[in-house]
C-alpha cells in the first residue's frame, strides 16, 4: 500500500510531467486561457491515461513485443475518441474551444511514456496508481498556468471577478506569446525552489 | 490565389508552432544546432505532405462511405506511423544519400504531434485535395523556419549570461514567446 502511495505521489511534484520532465507540452500551452478549460483538458488526458494504462497492464502478457507501439497507440486512440465524443455530447461549448486539441491527446508523448515505461512492465494495482498520479499532476500543472493567464488576460477566476474593477487586463497573457513566457517562468520558479529544497536536504 | 492564402495562412500568419503549439517537443529538442535544424525541418515537410496526401485519400474514400467516421483517429495514427516506415524503406532503397540525411529523424517524426493535426485539420476545414496538400507543404515548411529560426538564436545564447533558473527550456519558452509574438505580426497580410 505505501509503494503504491509513492508511485500516486511522485506524478505531483518530483516526476510532475509539465514542470520537471517536460513530455505532453502542446496541451499545456494551448488551451490554458481559461481555467475551465484547463480542468476539462486535464480531466480528458487522465481519463486516457488511467484506462489505457489499466489495459495495457493487463494485456501485456499477451501482446507480442514487436508489434506493442501500434496495439498501445490502438488502445490509446479508443479512450481518445470516447472522451472526444463525450466531451461533444455533454459540453458542445468547451468541445469547440478545445477541438483539435483533444483528438490530439492520442499523440501527447506524456500517455504513450507512461505506458511504455510503466504501465507495460508493472502489475495493475501500480499501474493505475502511477497513472492516477501522472493524470492529477498534469491537471494541477494545467490549473495553475491557466490560473495566472487568466487572472492576468482577463482579471477572473474560473469566471469570477478577480481583480478590482480598475485592473487592466493585460491582452498578451491570452494570446499564444503569453503561454510560452508563463510556462517559462513557472519552469523557473520552480527550478529555484527545488534548489533551495536540496541545499537544504544536503545542510 | 485561394491555394496561396492556405499556404501562407499555414506557413505564416497560423504557423503551427507559435500559433497552435504543435510540434513543440521536437521543437525544443532539436533546436540547438542550425544544421541539424535544417535536416528535421525538411524531413517534418516531407512527412507531412505524404501523411496528408494519404489520410485525405483514406478519409474521403473510406471512412466517409462506409459511415465510420469515429474511426478517424485511430486510423489516422495507423496510417501515419505505416506511411514513415513505408517512406523509410523507400528512401534507403532508392537513395542512399538522403536517408543518411533524413534516417535518424524519419523514426522520430511519427510521435510529432503536428503530423497528426495537419490531417485533422485537412478533414476538418472541408479542404479539397489540392488544398489539403498545401496546407500541409504549409505547415511544414512553417514548422521548418521556426526550428531554424530559433537554433540560431539558442547558438548565440550559449556565449550568452542567462540567470541560472532560466538556463535550458525556461529561456527557450521565453524566447519563443517573443518570436510568437513577432509572427503575430503577419496576422494582417491575408
Amino acid at each position: 500500500m505505501k509503494q503504491a502511495t509513492i508511485e500516486l505521489i511522485k506524478g505531483l511534484w518530483k516526476e510532475n510531467p509539465t514542470f520537471r520532465m517536460l513530455i505532453g507540452m502542446c496541451a499545456p500551452l494551448a488551451i490554458t486561457n481559461m481555467v475551465f478549460n484547463g480542468i476539462m483538458m486535464g480531466l480528458a488526458t487522465t481519463f486516457v491515461l488511467v484506462l489505457s494504462g489499466l489495459v495495457v497492464s493487463l494485456i501485456k502478457n499477451i501482446v507480442p513485443h514487436k508489434v506493442r507501439i501500434p496495439v498501445f497507440v490502438v488502445i490509446i486512440a479508443t479512450f481518445v475518441t470516447v472522451a472526444d465524443y463525450y466531451i461533444a455530447a455533454y459540453y458542445p461549448d468547451t468541445h469547440r474551444v478545445l477541438g483539435l486539441y483533444l483528438p490530439l491527446i492520442v499523440v501527447n508523448c506524456l500517455i504513450l511514456a507512461r505506458i511504455e515505461a510503466f504501465a507495460s512492465k508493472m502489475p495493475v494495482f501500480k499501474s493505475f496508481m502511477d497513472a492516477l498520479g501522472m493524470g492529477i499532476g498534469f491537471t494541477l500543472a494545467l490549473v495553475i498556468i491557466s490560473s495566472v493567464r487568466e487572472i492576468l488576460g482577463f482579471g477572473t477566476w474560473l469566471g469570477i471577478k478577480a481583480m478590482p474593477a480598475s485592473y487592466q487586463p493585460m491582452s498578451i497573457m491570452i494570446q499564444p506569446a503569453g503561454a510560452f513566457i508563463t510556462l517559462g517562468l513557472i519552469i523557473a520558479l520552480i527550478n529555484i525552489i527545488s534548489r533551495k529544497k536540496t541545499s537544504g536536504d544536503s545542510a | 490565389m485561394n491555394l496561396l492564402v492556405v499556404f501562407l495562412g499555414a506557413a505564416l500568419v497560423n504557423n503551427y508552432v507559435f500559433t497552435k503549439f504543435l510540434g513543440i517537443c521536437p521543437f525544443f529538442g532539436v533546436s540547438k544546432r542550425t544544421n541539424t535544424a535544417l535536416g528535421m525541418g525538411a524531413a517534418v515537410t516531407f512527412v507531412i505532405v505524404f501523411a496528408g496526401a494519404v489520410t485525405w485519400t483514406v478519409y474521403h474514400l473510406l471512412l466517409e462511405p462506409l459511415k465510420i467516421v469515429f474511426m478517424q483517429q485511430a486510423t489516422f495514427i495507423l496510417v501515419i506511423a505505416a506511411s514513415v516506415q513505408l517512406l523509410e524503406m523507400i528512401i534507403q532503397k532508392t537513395n542512399k544519400k538522403l536517408f543518411d540525411a533524413f534516417g535518424i529523424y524519419l523514426a522520430l517524426i511519427t510521435t510529432n504531434c503536428i503530423i497528426l493535426a495537419v490531417a485533422i485539420v485537412n478533414v476538418m476545414e472541408q479542404y479539397n485535395f489540392l488544398e489539403a496538400v498545401v496546407n500541409s507543404l504549409g505547415a511544414g515548411i512553417g514548422f521548418a523556419l521556426a526550428l531554424i529560426l530559433m537554433s540560431g538564436i539558442r547558438e548565440r545564447m550559449e556565449q550568452s549570461p542567462v540567470p541560472r533558473c532560466l538556463k535550458g527550456v525556461p529561456i527557450a519558452l521565453i524566447i519563443t514567446g517573443l518570436l510568437a509574438l513577432a509572427f503575430s505580426g503577419f496576422g494582417g497580410i491575408i
